[in-house]
């Protein structure tokens, strides 16, 4: 059987006053997958993540998520999200826990519900045990840990993730991605990871390459090494992001 | 699994207890801001009223059926400035909280964008409802005292009051795109609507010196905010100003909730990956 599709996006476009950022987009994302989002700065990742958690509208296509249309049903598409922003977006003066009990507020989780998922979600990354320190006393790795336990907790359909990893130690970056990938790998959670950071990759995940607003390529790792008749994934990146450039 | 499509009233509840508990929490954990907040209105009312005393005489005018000293005058409006300068940081600190990227939390969760920034309205108001009973307490034992039904009537009113300058200041945070701006429309708004009040002399001595100043004064949403405030501390009911906040309130609210409608885009439109 065919896995359930987590996210849908079909014929997205979107500009800036003088600016296209995205053209014609076209592409789904199934549970139990890790699609990764590969494109240099300025190709339209953040826009696109953008739109489809509904901080920026769009009038041209449409996204859905789990079958919520997230202009229309937005509610009910949001329900069904998990989001890691690449800035930082816990409270500094709060303590891990609170900020954690401040977003099962925001998804209307019962209390005691939301203390059995945080303990689960904080001992999965190793982080229970501090969960009394206030964020801004965390390094930018643990933080980081708490940001994707805090999108986990009310076990969302959709992972996003924008750039988790950037200006993070070599063994934070490592412990995330790894994470990530396992989570994905469980087949209840589907994984979209923006990133500009090839080596994020692994053999079994599907990229989308998107270059000026537009997908240069989508497939499995396999698939896309093959189009771009390259035998890793940097330099099918370069084919893909450096076409027609002197 | 995800979790069950929440959007019942318990899930209102809770995430306006969330919003206003964490705002809470914080405007009592940081002790400097709970401070300077006090400080202001206290200079005004121990500084600038003791030394207006003797030339700003204030005649019997309802809700007093006494002659009055200036201080207690001015302490309606001190309260409303209060809540006008509360109103006005919150604001900041949504354009801060915008910029810095934790204001992005809060739009994704599932809840109506109204909803939400209703909620942090809410949260605003109730800070600043707590500071100004705190100044009233200072207050009254300098001897600035009210009938007890008035400290009760005024529980609402002051909600009121912050809901409608917290919505002017969302309003116009919906507007700024970046935090160095805010500090010029914080000099366009908040003197002109503090000054052109009624919070520092009345309405018939503003006249006095100009028609003009008087007309502009009298339909100051801030001004009726502060009669709001002064005749409910006196236990006296005033329908004209609580009607005319209740409609500032709810046109501050409307154009907010259309300023921060994704279809204009409430995040700062500038690059990204």
């Amino acid at each position: 059987m065919m896995p359930a599709v987590a996210l849908s996006v079909e014929n997205l476009s979107f500009a800036y006053t003088n600016k296209t950022a995205l053209n014609q987009l076209n592409f789904k994302i199934h549970s139990g997958e890790c699609t990764l989002l590969l494109g240099p700065n300025g190709a339209g990742k953040s826009t696109l993540f953008a739109l489809i958690t509904r901080l920026y509208d769009s009038r041209q296509g449409c996204i859905e998520l789990c079958g919520f249309d997230v202009r229309r049903q937005s509610r009910r598409a949001l329900a069904k999200l998990g989001v890691v922003f690449q800035q930082p977006t816990l409270d500094m003066d709060l303590s891990v826990m609170q900020n954690l009990l401040y977003h099962a507020d925001l998804h209307g989780m019962d209390g005691k519900l939301a203390r059995q998922r945080i303990q689960q979600e904080l001992e999965r990354l190793d982080m229970y045990e501090r969960r009394f320190e206030k964020a801004k006393e965390l390094n930018g790795g643990h933080r980081r840990r708490v940001e994707i336990a805090r999108a986990l907790l009310h076990q969302p359909s959709l992972l996003l993730l924008d750039e988790p990893t950037v200006g993070l130690d070599v063994p934070s970056r490592t412990a995330i991605v790894s994470y990530v990938h396992q989570l994905a790998g469980d087949g209840q959670l589907a994984v979209l990871w923006a990133s500009h950071l090839i080596d994020e990759v692994y053999p079994q995940d599907h990229l989308i390459v998107l270059h000026q607003g537009s997908i240069q390529a989508n497939g499995p790792v396999p698939e896309v090494l093959a189009a771009a008749q390259a035998t890793t994934i940097h330099a099918a990146f370069d084919h893909f992001t450096q076409a027609g450039k002197p | 699994m995800s979790a069950p499509y929440p959007t019942t009233p318990i899930h209102y509840w809770r995430a306006m207890r969330g919003i206003v508990g964490r705002e809470m929490w914080r405007f009592v954990t940081q002790r400097e801001r709970f401070i300077s907040a006090l400080v202001r209105p206290l200079v005004w009312l121990f500084v600038f009223a003791a030394g207006f005393r003797a030339s700003l005489g204030m005649a019997i005018m309802p809700p007093y059926d006494t002659y009055i000293l200036y201080e207690v005058y001015i302490t309606p409006g001190l309260c409303a400035m209060i809540q006008l300068f509360n109103g006005m940081q919150s604001s900041l600190s949504m354009v801060y909280d915008r910029e810095m990227g934790s204001m992005r939390i809060l739009m994704v969760s599932p809840l109506p964008r109204w909803f939400l920034l209703l909620s942090k309205l809410v949260a605003g108001a109730a800070v600043s409802v707590l500071q100004v009973y705190v100044f009233l307490g200072i207050a009254w034992l300098y001897n600035i005292n009210a009938p007890w039904q008035g400290y009760l009537l005024l529980l609402p009113c002051l909600l009121l009051s912050g809901l409608m300058l917290g919505a002017l200041g969302l309003l116009l945070s919906s507007f700024i795109k970046q935090l160095e701006n805010f500090a010029g429309v914080m000099n366009f708004v908040i003197f002109p609507l503090f000054f052109m009040s009624t919070a520092l002399y009345p309405l018939w001595k503003i006249k006095e010196s100009s028609v003009l100043l008087h007309l502009l004064a009298k339909y100051n949403p801030f001004s009726q905010a502060v009669e709001l405030i002064r005749f409910a501390l006196y236990a006296q009911p005033n329908p004209t100003a609580l009607l005319y906040t209740l409609i500032a309130f709810v046109v501050f609210m409307a154009a907010a909730i259309i300023g921060y409608n994704p279809s204009k885009g409430m995040m700062s439109r500038r690059g990204g990956g």
